[in-house]
C-alpha cells in the first residue's frame, strides 16, 4: 500500500517509515502542511496518516480542505494530545479514524485495513497464487473459487507468509507479529493458527511446511 | 458546593430605612414649620386688631373741663368680636391711677408712644394683652393715659388647631408619598442588581463570556471587575486544558518514536536474547505511554466532571460508535465485541466523559479476555439506565471486588497485562459525576462484569 505520512517530527517519521517498509508498504513523508498539499495534488495514495500539530498549521485545517476537495483518500489522524479533547474535533472534520501516539503498528495496520474495507472495493492488491485469490484489504480469500472467511490472525498470518513465499519464519517471529507484546502468547498458539490456515489452504496448491526447530514456510506445489 | 456567604445587612433595608427615616423627619419639620408660621400669622392678626382697638380707645380720650374723659366707642369692642365669643378685658389708668376696667389686669410699663404686646394668664385663661399710652394736654394740664386691652384666645386656638390638623394631614401625606417613592426607588435600584445576578446565575458553567448588557454607571466598576475576573478564569482554564494537551504531546511523540524504532528493530534482530530485550523495552514503553495517557485523561476528566456540561445524547449511538472504533483492536485478538441494546436510550450527560468511561471498560474487558473470546456490551434504560460490559476472562478476584476502583489499584491477577490501574477509577469518577455508580461483579459462567449506572 502507498501511504502519505504527514508528520513534522523527523525522528518519528523515519521510525514509522522504516517500520512500514518492513511490511512492504511505500511511505512518502511530508513534514509540513504545504508539502502535504503538494504531495496530495500530484501523487495518488491509498491512505493519509496525518499528525495534528504541525509547524505551519493545524492538521485539522488540512483535513477540512482535503474533505472539501474531490479526493476521497481516507485519512487516519495521528494524535498525541489527549484523546478526549482532540477526538471529537478530528472525527467531526472527516477523519476516518485516529490512533493515539505511541501506537502499535499492528493496531495501525488493523485500523488502515478497517478504513479501507469501509471505503469498499478500492483494493488493487489482490494476490493470486496457487489456486487462491486473496484480498488482504477486504480480508477475503477464495480457494478454487470457493470463498472462505478468515479470522483476523489467520488473515495476518497468511499475508505474512504469502508476501514472502519460500522464506522461513520462526515461531517467535510470527508470534511477535500476530500477538501484541502484552499478550502472554505461547508459541503453541502459533501452531493453532498454522493448523487452521492449513485447513483453509487444503484444496489449493499452497502448503505450509513445518521445518522442525526452524519454523514455517509457504510452498507452492504447482 | 456553594459557600454560604456572610451577609452584612440588606442594602435594600438600609436604603429604605434611610429614605423613610428622612421622609419622617422632613414631614415632622414641615408640620412644625407650618404650625409655627400659622401661629405667628394668627397672633399678628389678633395683635393688629387689638392695636386698632386700643388706638380707637386712646383716640376717644380727651380732657374736658380739666378731667379726663373717655367715651369708649362701640366699634372698639365690636371689632374684637369673634365667633367663639372671646372675652375682652380692659384697664385704663391715668398717671398710674386706676380709672376704669379690670384693676387686676397686668399692665406693662412703657414709655410714651410705645406699644407692648404680651401674653399672660388672667383669670385662669391665657390672654393677649396690649398696653398703649397717650399723653393728653389740655387746660394747662398734662396727663398720661395708659390703656391695657386683653382678649382671650379661644378663636385663635381653634384656628390653630384647624391649621395644625391640616399641617399634620399634609405631613402625613408627604410622608406616605415619600415612603412609596423610596420603596419604588429602592426596588428599581436593587432590581438592577437582581437583573445582573439573574443573568449571571442563568449562565452555563462553561460560559465565561464577558457581561455585555448595559448597566447603570454605578454598577459599571463591579461589572468591569467581574468581567476581568471571568476573563482571567477563562484564560487559566483554557491554559490548563492547553497544558494537558501540550504535556501529552511532549510525552507521547518521543515515546512513539522509540516504540516505532523498537518494533522495526524487533523485525531485524535474530538472536533470541536480544529479541527478548526489545520486547521488554516495548512493554515498558506501552506501560508508560498508557499510564501517561490515562493520567492526563484522568486530569481532563476531573476537570470536566467539576464543570459538568450536560447535553442530550443517545447512549446507544455513543456506545455503537465506540464499538465500531474498537473493533479493529478486538479483531487483532480475534475477539468479538457484541453490542446488545434498545433502539435508542436518551440521556442528558457529558458525551465525552461517558465515552471515555465506556472505552476504559471495553479496553479492560478486551485485555483480560482470552483469544477468540467475546465481550458483551449492553445498553439498557430499564429498570435503570445502565451500560454493562462483560468479558469471558478469569473474572475479578472476589476479595478485591470492592477495592479495585481505587486509584492505581490493579487486580492481583493483572500480572502480565499492561495497565495503569486508572481505568476503573476513571469510569467510577464519570459515573459519580453523573450521579451514578460503578458496580463490579463476576458472572456465574465466569468472566468479569462491570455495570455503569447513570
Amino acid at each position: 500500500m502507498k501511504f502519505l505520512l504527514v508528520e513534522d517530527n523527523q525522528e518519528l517519521a523515519h521510525a514509522i517509515s522504516s517500520r512500514m517498509h518492513l511490511d512492504g508498504h511505500v511511505v512518502e513523508h511530508a513534514a509540513t502542511l504545504a508539502d502535504a498539499t503538494a504531495f496530495v495534488e500530484t501523487g495518488e495514495y491509498d491512505l493519509i496518516l496525518l499528525d495534528i500539530m504541525l509547524p505551519d498549521g493545524d492538521g485539522r485545517t488540512f483535513l477540512k480542505a482535503h474533505r472539501a476537495s474531490d479526493l476521497d483518500t481516507p485519512v487516519i489522524v495521528l494524535t498525541a494530545r489527549s484523546q478526549i479533547s482532540d477526538r471529537i474535533g478530528s472525527l467531526d472534520l472527516g477523519a476516518d479514524d485516529y490512533v493515539t501516539k505511541p501506537f502499535d503498528h499492528a493496531e495501525l495496520e488493523a485500523r488502515c485495513r478497517a478504513v479501507l474495507r469501509r471505503k469498499a472495493g478500492k483494493s488493487r492488491t489482490n494476490i493470486t497464487s496457487g489456486g487462491i485469490e486473496f484480498d488482504p484489504v477486504a480480508g477475503s480469500m477464495a480457494v478454487r473459487g470457493q470463498s472462505v472467511t478468515l479470522r483476523n490472525r489467520e488473515l495476518r498470518l497468511l499475508e505474512l507468509l504469502i508476501n514472502a513465499p519460500g522464506q522461513v519464519f520462526s515461531k517467535q517471529k510470527l508470534s511477535d507479529r500476530l500477538f501484541s507484546y502484552d499478550d502472554d502468547a505461547s508459541e503453541n498458539a502459533i501452531e493453532v493458527y498454522i493448523g487452521r490456515l492449513r485447513k483453509h489452504l487444503e484444496p489449493s496448491d499452497l502448503k505450509i511446511t513445518t521445518l522442525r526447530g526452524l519454523g514455517y514456510r509457504l510452498d507452492n506445489d504447482a | 458546593m456553594t459557600l454560604r456567604l456572610q451577609t452584612s445587612g440588606s442594602l435594600r433595608n438600609r436604603l429604605a430605612i434611610t429614605l423613610i427615616g428622612g421622609a419622617a423627619i422632613l414631614a415632622l419639620l414641615i408640620f412644625f414649620a407650618i404650625r409655627n408660621y400659622a401661629t405667628q400669622v394668627a397672633l399678628q392678626g389678633q395683635d393688629n386688631i387689638l392695636g386698632a382697638s386700643v388706638t380707637s380707645i386712646l383716640d376717644a380720650a380727651s380732657i374736658q373741663n380739666g378731667d379726663v374723659e373717655i367715651d369708649i366707642p362701640y366699634a372698639s369692642f365690636s371689632m374684637l368680636s369673634t365667633p367663639f365669643d372671646d372675652r375682652i378685658f380692659y384697664a385704663i389708668y391715668q398717671d398710674d391711677r386706676f380709672l376704669s376696667g379690670y384693676p387686676d389686669l397686668p399692665v406693662a410699663t412703657i414709655s410714651d408712644g410705645e406699644r407692648e404686646f404680651h401674653s399672660v394668664s388672667h383669670q385662669g385663661e391665657v390672654v393677649r394683652v396690649i398696653t398703649a399710652s397717650r399723653t393728653l394736654i389740655g387746660s394747662g394740664k398734662r396727663t398720661r393715659i395708659h390703656v391695657a386691652l386683653a382678649q382671650t384666645q379661644d378663636a385663635l386656638s381653634s384656628t390653630l388647631d384647624q391649621i395644625s390638623r391640616t399641617a399634620a394631614l399634609f405631613g402625613a401625606c408627604f410622608f406616605a408619598l415619600a415612603a412609596i417613592l423610596s420603596f419604588w426607588a429602592t426596588s428599581t435600584t436593587i432590581g438592577q442588581l437582581k437583573n445582573l445576578t439573574n443573568s449571571i446565575t442563568k449562565r452555563g458553567p462553561q460560559d465565561l463570556r464577558p457581561f455585555e448588557k448595559p448597566v447603570p454607571s454605578e454598577m459599571a466598576p463591579l461589572v468591569t471587575s467581574l468581567n476581568s475576573l471571568m476573563e482571567r478564569l477563562d484564560h487559566s482554564l483554557s491554559q490548563s486544558e492547553d497544558f494537558i494537551a501540550e504535556a501529552a504531546h511532549r510525552v507521547r511523540t518521543p515515546l512513539a518514536t522509540v516504540r516505532s524504532y523498537a518494533e522495526a528493530t524487533l523485525q531485524r534482530v535474530e538472536k533470541e536474547e536480544n529479541r527478548q530485550a526489545v520486547r521488554s523495552m516495548m512493554r515498558a514503553i506501552d506501560e508508560s505511554s498508557r499510564a501517561a495517557g490515562q493520567l492526563l485523561d484522568h486530569a481532563m476528566i476531573t476537570f470536566r466532571a467539576d464543570h459538568l456540561e450536560r447535553q442530550d445524547v443517545d447512549l446507544v449511538e455513543l456506545v455503537h460508535e465506540l464499538v465500531v472504533r474498537m473493533t479493529p483492536i478486538a479483531d487483532m485478538k480475534d475477539l468479538e465485541l457484541c453490542l446488545q441494546s434498545e433502539d435508542k436510550v436518551s440521556y442528558s450527560g457529558d458525551p465525552v466523559l461517558i465515552q471515555n468511561a465506556v472505552r476504559n471498560l471495553i479496553d479492560n474487558a478486551m485485555k483480560y479476555s482470552p483469544n477468540d473470546g467475546k465481550v458483551d456490551i449492553s445498553v439498557s434504560s430499564a429498570p435503570e439506565l445502565q451500560i454493562c460490559v462483560c468479558d469471558s476472562g478469569k473474572g475479578f478476584p472476589i476479595e478485591e471486588l470492592n477495592t479495585l476502583a481505587a486509584r492505581f489499584k490493579r487486580g492481583q491477577n493483572a500480572e502480565g497485562t499492561i495497565g495503569s490501574g486508572l481505568g476503573l477509577t476513571i469510569a467510577m469518577d464519570v459515573a459519580r459525576a453523573h450521579g451514578g455508580d460503578l458496580h463490579l461483579s463476576n458472572q456465574a459462567k465466569g468472566g468479569a462484569c462491570v455495570l455503569l449506572s447513570l
